[in-house]
């Protein structure tokens, strides 16, 4: 290890460091006291480390012999996996203390599974994919059944394990496989194998590697997970579960696809378009019947992530910019429902149930529009942001020659708006019930308020989100 | 100036529209009607002191696409000095006549605010038709004319509680969507010709048009006539020419005062407005004249001949309005654009002054308007009367032949049917004088069976006839002044003396046979670098009649009269008799009048009895409206219901709801069935899943 290599994971490490060091201070000192403490520092040293990889501007670099990869790509990717945890953790603070959930193992594992995800957008490397996307995963299978004393978390944590433990052995076979054809586990290794055309071997091998990324974007046929988990895991882990992961694996996809196989992508860009358009009418259809919110965000992060696959299938510099745009999108939308959800609550129990939500309006008319702004924005209404990242994935596939795929797209989020609206119709014009209560104050609160304004000013620019996704995928597809 | 004039009306429409509720309904109204007389005064200074010359003043670049390019601007010449005073002269009078005409309506409830917004629609109205006469362009000009478009229809359907004024509203807006239409094709073909919509380009390319070919509907034409009929074909519409004026007369569903300002005085004028301010293409295009001429002449005898047996009071001068219209566009028709523009300023005086003299009438009726029910009405309300008497003398064009001297109608009107007969189309001179004669029965029909002879209908009415108050008889006098004086003080310069008429209108002269005493005219160009070089052009080739301007250059002036086009001065030359005829013709229509409604009151009736085929001929209008209805009204309703039954409710929405209805369900069904929540079935799924992937890998060409 030289120091040059160091450098480049720093941020890696010093994340390492720190969780560490936490867990110790907190097991000799306080214990669950210093829970709010520690959560505020892991959210601030998130924001931190995101400031720090932003500000990086190196180009492409790459350590242990090609095994761990900085680039404009694996930076986008982290800072928004940062971000978004450090915005998870802030707005979960209310909602864990009023139902008693404050543990300070929380913010731990949390960093823990995030350093996950930081290897998994750089590897360069099967054996360090694997190393982080198993970091992440057994994170996230202890916080799935975060709350120990709940059966239905519990049996969250339990299914995801099992199956998470099922897609990894799929995915260590797949990797197998590509080794056993490829002779060498590094991408670039592989990519230059595969120049001129690949081995059916490696491309079985591929399709079991892609089987397991799938799994971890909750993409269809290997979806069946997310429901069950999204509704039996503590609301706060659910907005976690819902966003940072969701871009770190799509970003680990887009990264194999292109870095390892990207000489063939016309014989992996059809299988991931299967997946793209089962997983789009598969959530749009299937969250029709849901009657809890958040196995609907389940139909619809499945929903969103075909969308998203619309532009990794493409096999285009735009494809990966669309993608990403439309990953950064999705993690806020997501932020801002959950906060929302966070905050449902009647007699200070919270509540699910989207029936709960009729007239809404009544209780906080201010609160109802901020949500109407991000219901229209999943759905892809214009002029909310969200339809700027549909119009982006869709635009890519049209370009990649895949007009048919963009056409599925289209009509699969006409399906799907119809939930979204649905939520609207009942805030505004549902029957009265028992009203919820009307929380005030907190972050969750400001946090809904705040990302439904950007479902609208985003417009102007998107932040310069799209610039940025730019750059970083044309880091990726050489 | 202009500036103020053009958006002090906009001003007042906004504030009193919007904001009556903050500033109060009085004061909308009194703002509205404050800015309205602030342009008509600034109007007429702008009209005396113009001195011929076409301004251009540009108020913002307003089109930048392709070769389209374009600013807002104003067009200040003379037709625009005219349209202004006869716009805002009569705008202002009545929306101070609506202070007491709208005071009361039966037609809202007490509490319910209207008056606001009555004036506010009065001043949108204004500012759109200042728009269309102010425009530079005929995409502004489109904006305007479709601005009026709408204003007339909110204020046809003003009364929106009554059934029949929604259906004349949308009446009107359909039917003028015909000639919109045609106007539409002209400017796109303009443009596609030209390349510009800028008047004076396409004025300046008018000769060349007259040389092309347009290939439209499987022929091909004459540009210069297809796109002079085309918009023409807009003209029609908005003037309720024959074929399109079914509108008209049911737009009088509207408040009176409405039907004085858009239905008699300006927008139904705007017709006529833009052929004469298209003139100069117009100049190149005889056979769309003709046309012009021979619907006009029709018009004016068609809607004469239907005006002789309206009871409604309203409807006979709707039918007088739309006959008078087409007096306008044969005159314009034959080139004589002076004449017509005189006939409009002049109509618009004494038309605006019978419709709010009629409305004075139906206030005092309780908003009676059946002429049956009248009767003796004279001694009631004194003041109306004197001002209806006046309105009449001067429509029927009561005057001293060969003198200067007689009412506004007498010199416009005599001068359209002389140009008419010096045109040699005699068919528009007859149905002229024709009509001139109809003219002047029905409109002392309409003043014996109003106010002569013993009181009929409701008794209780009659004894509650009261006169109307002071802001309703004011706007009479002032209109009553301009229509026995306008004449007089203006024949010259319309119609009467070539150079007073050239100058007036910035016409570079260029008769140099017609007249020889005008060869020092140069008043129209003296203003202007390049106008020294068309006159120089023009009078070097006056002599072969051939083109006479330099290609590429617009022409001088409000109008342009071609070298061949001596329209005026053979007015001035035609023989006694023809200048006689419409006198006699309008003697004849009071003696008619006289015996049948003042001598022996019965005759009508027999008359009616004995010839009841005609009778009922005209009473329905010749049958258009039952004609339209057969032919374009109920086929399109039955495609409408077809569309909307077999193909709209039934295969579109049954597609999408048996889709959303039926389908997209089973499918949440089947899902939700699946979620079964076994690990096991998960794990089965997903071991499916990769299958499936790795077999659509194999047969989509991945394993070669």
């Amino acid at each position: 290890m030289t120091s040059v290599d160091f450098s480049i994971v720093l941020p890696e490490f010093l994340l390492a460091v720190y969780a560490l060091a936490a867990l110790l201070f907190a097991v000799y000192t306080g214990k669950d006291k210093t829970a709010g403490l520690i959560s505020w520092l892991t959210a601030a040293v998130f924001v931190v480390l995101a400031i720090l990889i932003g500000s990086r501007s190196t180009g492409a670099q790459s350590a242990f012999n090609g095994m761990f990869v900085d680039d404009a790509f694996a930076r986008f990717a982290k800072v928004g996996i940062l971000l978004a945890g450090a915005a998870v953790l802030a707005m979960s603070q209310d909602y864990l203390k009023k139902h008693d959930m404050l543990k300070f193992e929380l913010p731990i594992i949390v960093a823990l599974s995030t350093i996950g995800m930081m290897v998994m957008v750089s590897a360069g490397d099967l054996m360090a994919l694997y190393m982080g996307l198993e970091l992440m995963s057994l994170a996230l299978y202890v916080l799935a059944s975060f709350r120990r004393d709940s059966t239905r978390s519990s049996e969250a944590g339990l299914k995801y394990f099992v199956l998470g433990s099922l897609s990894s052995g799929l995915l260590l076979y797949g990797a197998s496989l590509t080794y056993g054809f490829a002779g060498t586990t590094n991408f670039a290794g592989i990519l230059s194998v595969v120049k001129d055309g690949a081995p059916l071997g490696v491309l079985f091998g591929l399709v079991f590697m892609i089987t397991g990324m799938a799994f971890k974007v909750s993409a269809v046929p290997f979806h069946m997970w997310t429901p069950d988990v999204y509704e039996g895991a503590p609301t706060p882990v659910t907005a976690f579960f819902a966003t940072a992961p969701k871009l770190a694996a799509m970003a680990l996809f887009a990264r194999v696809l292109h870095d390892a196989f990207g000489g063939i992508s016309s014989d992996w860009s059809q299988v991931v378009a299967l997946i793209a358009v089962a997983s789009m009418f598969l959530g749009a259809i299937a969250g029709i019947g849901q009657k809890d919110i958040k196995r609907l965000m389940a139909y619809s992060s499945i929903s969103h992530m075909g969308f998203a696959l619309i532009g990794v299938a493409s096999g285009t510099v735009g494809g990966v910019q669309a993608a990403l745009i439309y990953m950064a999108i999705y993690i806020v939308m997501n932020i801002g429902t959950f906060a929302f959800i966070m905050t449902m609550e009647r007699d200070g129990q919270p509540v699910t149930e989207i029936k709960a939500l009729n007239s809404y309006w009544k209780v906080s008319p201010t609160k109802s529009l901020a949500v109407l702004f991000l219901m229209f924005s999943m759905a892809g209404v214009p002029p909310m942001v969200g339809f700027f990242g549909k119009l982006a994935v869709l635009q890519a596939a049209v370009e990649a020659n895949m007009t048919w795929l963009a056409t599925a797209g289209v009509v699969a989020s006409v399906i799907g708006a119809f939930y979204y609206l649905r939520v609207v119709y009942y805030m505004f014009f549902g029957s009265d019930v028992e009203p919820l209560d009307d929380t005030k104050g907190g972050v969750a609160n400001i946090a809904v308020l705040v990302v439904g304004l950007i479902m609208l000013v985003g417009i102007i620019n998107l932040f310069g989100v799209d610039t940025l996704a730019l750059t970083a995928a044309e880091a990726l597809v050489r | 100036m202009e500036k103020i004039i053009l958006f002090a009306p906009l001003l007042g429409a906004l504030i009193g529209g919007f904001g009556w509720r903050i500033i109060g309904e009085k004061n909308a109204q009194y703002l509205t009607t404050g800015l309205l007389m602030l342009a008509a005064f600034l109007s007429w200074i702008v009209f005396l002191t113009f001195d011929g010359t076409t301004q251009h003043i540009e108020l913002f670049r307003w089109i930048e696409s392709g070769e389209l390019s374009t600013s807002w601007g104003i067009r200040l010449d003379r037709l625009t000095a005219i349209m202004f005073i006869v716009i805002n002269t009569v705008s202002a009078l009545v929306h101070l006549y609506s202070f007491g005409y709208m005071a009361h309506d039966e037609n809202f409830s007490d509490d319910e605010p209207y008056r606001a917004r009555f004036f506010a629609y009065l001043s949108f109205f204004t500012f759109s038709m200042l728009m269309l006469v102010t425009s530079d362009n005929l995409v502004q000009m489109f904006f305007g004319w479709e601005g009026v478009g709408v204003a007339s229809y909110l204020l046809i359907g003003f009364y929106f509680k009554k059934p029949s004024a929604g259906a004349a509203s949308m009446k009107a807006f359909i039917v003028n969507r015909v000639g919109d239409f045609g106007f539409a094709l002209g400017i796109f073909g303009l443009f596609y010709l030209t390349g510009s919509i800028d008047m004076d380009v396409v004025f300046a390319k008018a000769p060349e048009l007259a040389n092309t070919q347009l290939h439209f509907l499987w022929t091909d034409w004459n540009a210069a006539n297809l796109l002079a009929f085309l918009l023409f074909v807009g003209a029609m519409g908005k003037s309720a020419q024959l074929f399109l004026h079914t509108w008209l007369p049911d737009a009088m569903e509207g408040p009176t005062p409405v039907s004085a300002l858009i239905h008699a005085a300006t927008m139904v004028t705007a017709g006529v407005f833009l052929v004469a301010r298209m003139s100069p293409l117009f100049e190149y295009a005889p056979q769309a004249q003709t046309f012009i001429v021979y619907i006009g002449a029709s018009t004016a005898f068609f809607a004469a001949t239907v005006g002789l047996v309206q009871n409604d009071i309203k409807r006979v001068i709707a039918y007088s309005t739309c006959s008078q219209l087409g007096y306008m566009f044969v005159a314009v028709g034959v080139g004589a654009y002076g004449p017509a523009m005189f006939h409009l300023l002049t109509h618009a005086f004494f038309k605006a002054m019978l419709f709010l003299g009629a409305g004075s009438v139906i206030h005092a009726m309780h908003h009676e308007q059946d002429m049956r029910n009248y009767g003796g009405l004279r001694k009631k309300i004194p003041a109306t009367y004197w001002a209806m008497m006046i309105g009449t003398l001067a429509i029927t064009g009561v005057g001293i032949p060969f003198t200067h001297f007689g009412f506004a109608g007498f010199f416009s009107k005599d001068a359209i049917i002389e140009s008419a007969y010096a045109s040699g189309i005699s068919y528009a001179f007859w149905m002229l004088v024709v009509a001139a004669l109809f003219t002047s029965f029905y409109s002392w029909r309409l003043i014996f069976l109003t106010f002569y002879g013993k009181p009929r209908g409701d008794k209780h009415t009659h004894d509650h006839a009261h006169e109307s108050p002071k802001v309703m008889l004011i706007p009479l006098g002032v209109l009553a002044f301009g229509a026995v004086f306008a004449g007089m003080i203006w024949y010259g310069s319309f119609f009467g003396d070539h150079n007073k008429h050239n100058e007036f209108f910035g016409i570079p002269t260029h008769h140099a046979e017609a007249d020889g005493a005008h060869g020092d005219d140069h008043s129209g160009d003296a203003a202007d670098d390049h106008g020294v070089d068309t006159h120089a052009s023009e009078e070097v080739t006056a002599e072969d009649h051939g083109v006479d301007l330099v290609v590429g250059e617009a022409p001088q002036g409000a109008i342009y009269i071609a070298a061949d086009n001596t329209i005026l001065d053979d007015a001035h030359h035609v023989p006694a008799w023809v200048i006689l005829s419409p006198f006699i013709a309008m003697v004849l229509g009071f003696i008619t009048a006289w015996v049948f409604y003042i001598k022996k009151p019965d005759l009508p009736r027999k008359l009616s009895e004995d010839q009841q085929p005609l009778y009922q001929f005209l009473l329905n209008k010749w049958y258009f409206d039952e004609l339209y209805t057969a032919i374009f009204v109920k086929p399109s309703l039955a495609l409408g219901r077809f569309l909307w039954q077999r193909g709209d409710v039934k295969t579109i929405d049954g597609a999408i709801n048996g889709l959303a209805l039926g389908i997209v369900p089973f499918f949440t069904r089947l899902a939700g069935r699946l979620q079964s929540g076994f690990i096991f079935t998960y794990a089965f799924a997903m071991v499916l899943g990769i299958v499936v992937l790795i077999t659509w890998m194999s047969i989509g060409g991945g394993a070669h």
